[in-house]
């Protein structure tokens, strides 16, 4: 579950809520997607908040490396 | 009288020819267009009466952006003159415009129609803009309006973006061919991360190609073919955003989507993260309603079999136990699932055992059981004098003899 991109987190999460909603599940079921569903949630907001702003400038130097320079905005 | 060879007079009527005719603009439908070996055009204007024979040399039709085909009405202008071996004399055109509308124009719609045919625009090649993109390809001058109208709009939107931007001219003959390699390169780039299998490092995952606005000459480069393949070629979703509103380029029908401007091509790609915030807010508060409504109705259910029970006595012990499952609903919710099922394993047993156990408390009150060898013993015509009896009380058992039988009813048997 670590390395799902938030797209497939907050569909999973739908898929889950959609279960829990239905009612049909046991409570032994209930709970584990609740708690994977909590997981989920945490983990979507955790992908929103660790985003960085980031602007930089894209170089090919010799060889064909890219280099990433930070962008410097002309006013 | 003066007699010419053919090489004179040749000569002579090339002189006058070119002397009469040294700038001329004539119009007329192409026909018999050639191309040789070279890259000379040979070609003829004509109308309803005459025809003129015309070259085109390649250095003067390699400025001319569209394409020379029959049929096509033209404005040639050049000079006349004669080809001596031939004894013709031509149209030497040194510029070209189509009939009626600009070069650029008709360039443009012979390119549309060509790519069209191809399949460039069709709607399958059309690929799905990522949900939240992680890092947005930017291919634009680094100094221009565009960059700056989207850098604005992204961070109004998502503060925290990451943007790679790779930086073009975006007018200029050269122009073209900077912006289709940086296409290529931003693709290369997500290639080298894949190959290279770094975690840490996001692809591009969406490129916005534009510039502002200008002219139809300034945003000729999203026309060209060069670029349009680029587009159309590129690995990773491309959203084309040139001029303003109003402003169409071939980039435009290539792109998985088209965006007005550089402003709107922002808005498009990057997500607005307060609806994100707010949306796995409701999820969480959907998840807890959900789990909770299950554990109400659980409650229900064990309140429904409580009341079934016919012996009321062990209600206390019953009450304490619903008071740990609303304990236990709650402790669920924060997550503490696995506790929760073996708390109700534990409810299950008791009820189990208290059913069992009930008959004691009857005991406990003053009654007592009497057995006759393993028969409970209910009514005294079941004795007679000198049987054996054990009698369970409370906190133990008696054993003792029948003296006589006295029976309170009518005698059966």
């Amino acid at each position: 579950m670590k390395n799902i991109s938030f797209e497939e987190a907050i569909k999973e999460l739908e898929k889950i809520i959609e279960a829990l909603e239905t009612g049909e599940l046991s409570l032994e079921d209930s709970l584990k997607r609740y708690e994977d569903g909590v997981k989920l949630a945490a983990d979507c907001q955790k992908k929103l908040d660790k985003a960085r702003e980031k602007i930089e400038i894209l170089a090919k130097k010799e060889g064909g490396l890219f280099e990433k320079e930070t962008f410097k905005e002309i006013e | 009288m003066k007699v010419y060879t053919v090489t004179q007079l040749t000569k002579d009527i090339r002189g006058a020819l070119e002397g009469s005719f040294p700038e001329v603009w004539v119009e007329g439908e192409v026909s018999n267009f050639t191309v040789s070996s070279l890259g000379h055009a040979y070609f003829s204007l004509k109308d309803e009466k005459s025809l003129l024979n015309c070259v085109l040399f390649r250095n003067n039709s390699s400025r001319s952006a569209f394409r020379v085909e029959n049929g096509l009405r033209l404005l040639c202008r050049g000079r006349v003159s004669v080809y001596d071996k031939r004894g013709q004399y031509q149209l030497y055109v040194d510029r070209l415009e189509p009939h009626g509308k600009g070069a650029l124009q008709l360039a443009f719609e012979q390119l549309k129609k060509k790519l069209n045919e191809e399949g460039l625009f069709d709607p399958e090649h059309k690929k799905e803009l990522p949900f939240l993109p992680m890092r947005v390809g930017v291919v634009t001058s680094p100094t221009g309006a565009a960059i700056r109208d989207i850098l604005e709009v992204a961070r109004r939107r998502f503060a925290n973006i990451e943007i790679l931007i790779c930086p073009v001219r975006v007018q200029g003959d050269e122009a073209k061919h900077e912006i289709a390699r940086a296409i290529e390169e931003l693709n290369e780039f997500n290639r080298n991360i894949r190959k290279a299998g770094k975690d840490n490092e996001h692809p591009v995952d969406v490129i916005i190609v534009g510039r502002g606005g200008g002219s139809l000459e300034d945003l000729w480069p999203f026309n060209e073919e060069i670029v349009a393949r680029a587009i159309h070629d590129s690995e990773i979703p491309v959203v084309s955003a040139v001029g303003h509103e109003t402003d169409f380029t071939i980039s435009d029908f290539v792109a998985d989507l088209r965006a007005p401007t550089p402003s709107a091509a922002a808005e498009l790609v990057v997500p607005l993260r307060g609806e994100f915030v707010a949306r796995i807010n409701e999820y969480r508060s959907r998840l807890y309603l959900a789990v909770k409504n299950k554990m109400d109705l659980l409650e229900r259910s064990a309140a429904a079999l409580r009341d079934a029970y016919v012996l009321r006595a062990p209600i206390n012990v019953f009450l304490r136990k619903r008071q740990e499952v609303d304990d236990l609903v709650k402790a669920a919710s924060s997550g503490m699932a696995h506790l929760m099922e073996l708390r109700e394993r534990d409810l299950a047993s008791c009820a189990g055992k208290l059913r069992i156990l009930s008959p004691l408390a009857v005991l406990e009150r003053g009654y007592s059981i009497t057995f006759s060898g393993t028969k409970v013993i209910r009514k005294a015509h079941q004795l007679e004098e000198g049987d054996s009896l054990r009698t369970k009380f409370a906190d133990g058992c008696v054993t003792s003899r029948v003296e006589c039988v006295e029976a309170s009813g009518g005698k059966e048997k």
